[in-house]
């Protein structure tokens, strides 16, 4: 077999090119050589074929934030075991979070990032660096020299900026460079001591509430922030109705700003931490049914852009303690898209547009200098993921791939999975059922 | 001549040696919020039996030989702790009392380790009292000792909330339509929120009264997820009528935590005093699950007046704590 | 297979006086006796032989009820933790002759765990067993002082005692149970 490959006849979707369509995708040599209906028309004649009835086949998903764990974490994650979980997930692009230990604040730690990645990675992996040194909240890091590193955006994720001054700072700064801000936004005196959203089921397990007004505080300051500055600002996993409020005015002034929800925000209540489960304990806390929906109805809406996984993996003993001790994060790379799914086998949200919020949307916030990314467009990098919509499975974590297991979902039975991810043309992950066969 | 009463209160059926697995379900005793009416019902009635016992010259009887019992506390206690001390010893069970701090938890010592180590010693029942709400779930999915909650964090406390109910019961003839009104720090209270399960599961109606900084979030509506009940900050108010009053201890720190601004306001708006219980009916009764602030949440002379049962309320704890032990100890659950 | 009758209404009544007039005779005197219920139908039977006494000897003797479930030697291995419930003894038990009383002596241990409860009461003078049947197979050396009914019995067999104050009739009935073998 050569290095060409037909996945064909499956459902093409696209949204970079608004395409929607039964047809094959031919790769040649790590890129997208041909897409069409008719494979009469084949540019080449030595090739493997995929089948892909019945599959949907759509440009590699891009998460523009994850928690990678290296360096400083490597018992819970590594760039490794977190990029291939993220290949299983359907992920070809992924953008770590600067909170490792030493924290992404310098070049030399960028570099680390991209070298290891480009060593033992399974998708590409795209550095955010740090706004603050250490992400101590005090002095800006180098922004320019980051810049160049090749990061994607500045944040301090995990923690606010809680200087009002440094982040106004931050984003002037950080304007002539073009990049995000990607904010974390907790009032940490709102939520001191928080261990799960405030209201009712945090009164019944005697745990310290975490109100949304927490989240919108500093989400409204932001948005002010970023008038007052023009600087872009991207607002991370955002939680409450009140922020989306807040995102759509700033919308409508045509304000540079973007916003990312999470799998679990979207499909998950504070529900889930009835009997203390410390695996559904993450920040931004899972809110009501009431923050769902309008999170869900932000997204079709354009008020919140993407969707991200914050994907947070620990070890099972970081979790197996009393509730207010265990750090707050979930392992979600391996069943991001089938929660979402879920959404839309409810016919909450179109499949068309959850696309786009995992490939051509995010490919908009980070821009082409890392190559075109999240398209399917003759030409560039294949970088390729192929859902099966209505296969049934049930959640397995010990099967993770992910050092995390820590995923209330844990035993929930699913309609849709990722059936095979290729990156630069070649496979990440490819369920047992798929097999190449040669041409005959 | 004196003639024993059948018993009245026995909705079980009359034979010798009913099992007591046909109400009982509980291996642990966590809340008070998966109790049935009739098992508080079964608790209370074999309360009564371990009060007897109490009035004896020979406070022992040997239903738990051979049974061995670990307190766990991870807050310092001395009423609790010697309630379940005592309880445990008169029904002749072995007692080990390992008062772990907070800090070496903090140190790394973690909760299973700790538990797993108990289990290996042949631990049957662990009592434990911990800072952190939920802390006995942990422990009740790791070991297969029985667990009681002698208190978790703000989140419960249901041997107190039952030998409150047991007080109670001694003095008001029914729980149906009981006015219990509990003044004081709910929002931190894991006292209030058992007593609230049991007497709404009883089918008391309770009103709370506080100011709002210590009052928990999402009290205003009606949901599956926590009874329905009544707030009022006006004392005056929140009394009128009250069968049962019910002050809860204030942590001296929450003044600091400014959640209040001072605790001379709080003295002169909240506390329990003879006057302030002129507006609730005029056999109210008077709890209180200490250690008592004299003179701050209640005031000294109701402390020591006719109406209070805090005493009653210790006494009632070690007939109440035997009985759970008792309960829990049978059975193969 | 049903239920066979062996004691009624007022075969319960004769007996219940004989046993009476034994503890009299027996005592000598009422002054320092007291009777002793075993709970649950012990109870009603001690009520109704110190109504006899009083009606006999013009004397009103105390009653008492006592609950053996804590004293149970077999509690560890129980399936099925039995319902626990008040001792109820009116007077000081020191120096006085207790009459423990109860529906059916089988094994003896219901009856030792008796007189293990009653002695962390206090110190009897003595103590005596009134029993309404004696069904046999001790296995602790137990015997009854007053006895109603001697009926020997298969263990295959229950004796069902059913008393009006607890069960709405007075009958004493011998059921056979299924062996193991006969079970479906």
């Amino acid at each position: 077999m050569t290095n060409s490959i037909l996945i064909n006849n499956g459902r093409i979707i696209d949204p970079s090119q608004k395409m929607d369509s039964i047809g094959s995708l031919l790769i040649v040599n790590g890129r997208i050589a041909w897409v069409g209906d008719n494979n009469d028309k084949l540019p080449a004649s030595d090739y493997g074929i995929l089948d892909a009835k019945g599959l949907i086949i759509c440009p590699g998903f891009i998460d523009m934030h994850c928690h990678l764990r290296q360096p400083g974490f490597e018992e819970k994650e590594t760039i490794s075991s977190g990029s291939r979980a993220a290949a299983k997930g359907g992920f070809t692009t992924i953008c770590c979070m600067p909170n490792t230990n030493p924290p992404l604040d310098s070049q030399g730690m960028i570099d680390y990032i991209k070298v290891t990645a480009t060593n033992e990675g399974a998708t590409r992996v795209l550095p955010i660096g740090c706004i603050s040194r250490a992400r101590a909240g005090k002095e800006l890091v180098e922004m320019g020299e980051l810049a160049e590193a090749g990061v994607i955006g500045f944040s301090d994720d995990g923690e606010p900026v809680k200087s009002s001054r440094l982040m106004r700072q931050a984003m002037e700064y950080s304007l002539a460079f073009g990049l995000p801000i990607i904010e974390h936004c907790e009032d940490t005196l709102l939520s001191e001591n928080g261990q799960m959203n405030e209201g009712i089921i945090a009164t019944k397990l005697g745990l310290c509430g975490i109100p949304n007004a927490a989240e919108e505080n500093i989400v409204s300051r932001d948005i002010a922030l970023a008038e007052l500055t023009g600087a872009r600002l991207h607002v991370a996993h955002v939680s409450t109705r009140g922020s989306v409020e807040l995102l759509r005015r700033a919308k409508e002034k045509d304000l540079n700003i973007t916003a990312e929800v999470t799998p679990h925000h979207l499909t998950l209540t504070e529900d889930r931490v009835i009997n203390y489960d410390t695996n559904a304990k993450v920040n931004p806390p899972l809110r009501t049914e009431k923050d769902v929906e309008t999170l869900i109805a932000a997204l079709k809406e354009g008020v919140i852009d993407i969707i991200v996984t914050d994907h947070a993996p620990h070890t099972d003993n970081d979790k197996l303690c009393e509730f207010a001790l265990a750090p707050f994060g979930m392992s979600v790379f391996e069943t991001a898209i089938s929660s979402l799914l879920k959404l839309v086998h409810q016919k909450q949200i179109d499949i068309k547009l959850l696309i786009s919020k995992l490939t051509a949307e995010p490919a908009k916030i980070i821009g082409n200098n890392f190559g075109k990314l999240g398209t399917l467009t003759v030409g560039e990098t294949a970088d390729i993921t192929i859902l099966n919509p209505d296969i049934e499975w049930v959640v397995d974590v010990n099967r993770f791939v992910s050092k995390g297991k820590n995923n209330p979902l844990n035993g929930e039975k699913f309609k849709g999975k990722v059936m095979a991810t290729i990156h630069n043309g070649k496979f990440t992950y490819r369920d047992d059922s798929i097999k190449p066969r040669a041409k005959v | 001549m004196r003639t024993i009463q059948q018993e009245k209160r026995v909705s079980l059926d009359g034979k010798r040696g009913i099992p007591i697995d046909s109400v009982w379900q509980h291996k642990h005793i966590l809340d008070l919020d998966d109790f049935t009416p009739a098992e508080i019902e079964l608790v209370m009635q074999t309360t009564d039996a371990m009060h007897e016992i109490l009035s004896r010259p020979i406070k022992k009887v040997p239903a738990l030989r051979g049974k061995s019992l670990v307190t766990l506390f991870y807050e310092p206690s001395t009423r609790t702790r010697s309630s379940f001390d005592l309880a445990a010893k008169n029904l002749s069970a072995d007692v080990i009392n390992l008062a772990a701090s907070t800090s070496s938890v903090l140190k790394g010592e973690c909760l299973v380790d700790t538990l797993e180590t108990l289990e290996a010693l042949g631990t049957d029942i662990i009592i434990m009292r911990h800072p952190h709400s939920g802390s006995p779930y942990v422990a009740a999915r790791h070991v297969k000792a029985h667990i009681i909650n002698a208190g978790d964090g703000w989140h419960a406390h249901p041997t107190q909330a039952l030998l409150d109910l047991y007080t109670i019961r001694q003095h008001k003839s029914k729980f149906k339509d009981l006015k219990v009104t509990i003044i004081g720090d709910i929002k931190h209270s894991r006292v209030a929120r058992s007593n609230i399960w049991g007497l709404t599961k009883m089918g008391a109606r309770v009103k709370l009264c506080c100011p709002f900084t210590l009052l928990p979030m999402g009290l205003d509506k009606s949901h599956g997820n926590f009874p329905d009940i009544e707030v009022e900050p006006n004392i005056d108010r929140a009394l009128k009528g009250a069968d049962v009053a019910m002050a809860l201890r204030l942590q001296l720190e929450r003044q600091q935590s400014g959640l209040l601004p001072s605790l001379r306001e709080y003295t002169k708006m909240y506390q329990l005093t003879e006057e302030k219980l002129a507006h609730a009916k005029d056999d109210v009764i008077v709890l209180h699950p200490g250690p008592v602030n004299e003179d701050i949440e209640i005031s000294s002379s109701v402390v020591h007046g006719p109406r209070s049962l805090i005493n009653q309320q210790v006494k009632n704890g070690v007939a109440v704590r035997m009985a759970l032990l008792y309960l829990l100890s049978g059975g193969t659950h | 297979m049903g239920k066979n009758i062996i004691m009624n209404a007022a075969d319960i009544r004769r007996t219940l006086a004989r046993i009476s007039h034994e503890i009299i005779e027996h005592n000598k005197s009422t002054q320092h006796l007291i009777l002793v219920g075993m709970r649950t139908r012990g109870v009603p039977l001690a009520n109704r032989l110190a109504a006899n006494i009083e009606g006999f000897e013009g004397v009103s003797v105390p009653v008492g009820a006592l609950d053996i479930s804590l004293y149970r030697d077999d509690l560890p291995s129980l399936e099925l933790q039995p319902v626990v419930k008040s001792t109820d003894i009116p007077v000081n038990i020191d120096n006085k002759a207790v009459v423990l009383v109860d529906d059916v002596l089988y094994t003896g241990r219901s009856t030792r765990a008796a007189m293990d409860a009653l002695i962390d009461l206090g110190r009897p003078h003595s103590i005596q067993l009134a029993v309404l049947v004696d069904r046999g197979h001790r296995e602790l050396p137990i015997r009854a002082d007053y006895v109603g009914k001697n009926m020997p019995s298969s263990r295959h067999e229950e004796i069902q005692v059913r008393l009006k104050e607890s069960d709405g009739t007075d009958e004493v009935a011998i059921i056979p149970t299924p062996t193991k073998e006969e079970q479906p």
